[in-house]
């Protein structure tokens, strides 16, 4: 009981893991481009949750800064990502990654 | 640490977080998944208060809620026929995805808990992390900084250079 109730270190790594599998589920499963990038998002909070929890118990500012720094690359990541999948719908007329199969028109 | 209130709050937050993550990934319909990734956001956040991270906690709401959401949002609406409720999202590779799932989730819990106990330091990161960031910006994390500006140009010049508008309904590197 004192496990459940004293929050550690293990809580925080425990929801990461959590965020971090579903993450890769909804990477590995879905079709639909957009949900992939939903995924990609969760894996990097789940990193971020980790960064900030090794940071406030190791007491440094390396995990702080570092998710600073993951969360700018994500910001940059969605842009770019998004403005692909918009390419993709323009020349292939849908998103369904499985049937994106040709470099050529 | 052991303050119930803290313990209960703690626990509301995580419950959010993970339930919510789960109903972005197991339901079919796009819309819900993009809405239901909004209380992930937040609880996220507010696991970051929690750990004393209060700057990134707000960075966290303004740009992911405020930024890649709605661009996520964008694209669902742009790249599906919501009139014709055409909004399911197929999957596939069920089965070994559910295995990988079930299996990192095993192993990186098994790997967390059967470690023989994180050393923790003897000073926790305690108050308010705004000044500390700012300090450590423009000393050690310089560079970095400089850097992301640098990359966050090029890819805001990049993604419009791939998403604009082609008049001649062409590719989008023909001529404007």
């Amino acid at each position: 009981m004192e496990q459940l109730t004293a929050i550690g270190i293990n809580h925080y790594l425990t929801i990461s893991a959590i965020l971090f599998a579903l993450g890769l589920f909804a990477v590995m499963t879905r079709r639909n481009a957009i949900v992939i990038l939903m995924g990609v998002e969760l894996i990097l909070n789940a990193a971020n949750i980790n960064f900030l929890a090794f940071s406030k118990w190791n007491g440094g500012m390396e995990g702080v800064m570092f998710s600073l720094f993951v969360i700018v690359l994500a910001a940059a990541e969605a842009a770019v990502a998004l403005a692909i999948i918009i390419n993709i719908y323009k020349i292939f007329n849908t998103v369904d990654v499985s049937s994106v199969d040709s470099m050529k028109e | 640490m052991t303050n119930p209130t803290y313990t209960a709050i703690f626990y509301l937050f995580a419950a959010i977080t993970v339930l919510s993550a789960a109903f972005v990934v197991f339901s079919r319909n796009i819309i819900y998944s993009a809405f239901s990734l909004l209380f992930t956001f937040f609880g996220i956040a507010a696991l970051y208060v929690f750990l004393s991270a209060d700057f990134i906690a707000v960075t966290q709401v303004v740009v992911y809620v405020g930024g890649i959401l709605v661009l996520l949002l964008f694209g669902v609406m742009f790249t599906n026929k919501v009139m014709t409720t055409d909004l399911k999202a197929d999957v596939l590779n069920v089965v070994p995805g559910a295995l990988l799932l079930l299996g990192t989730l095993a192993g990186l819990l098994y790997t967390f808990y059967t470690t023989n106990g994180w050393m923790p330091s003897e000073t926790m990161l305690e108050g308010s992390v705004v000044e500390r960031i700012g300090f450590e910006t423009m000393s050690r994390f310089v560079l970095p900084f400089e850097m992301a500006s640098i990359l966050l140009l090029a890819a805001l010049i990049g993604a419009a250079f791939l998403a604009r508008y082609d008049a001649k309904g062409g590719r989008g590197n023909s001529e404007q």
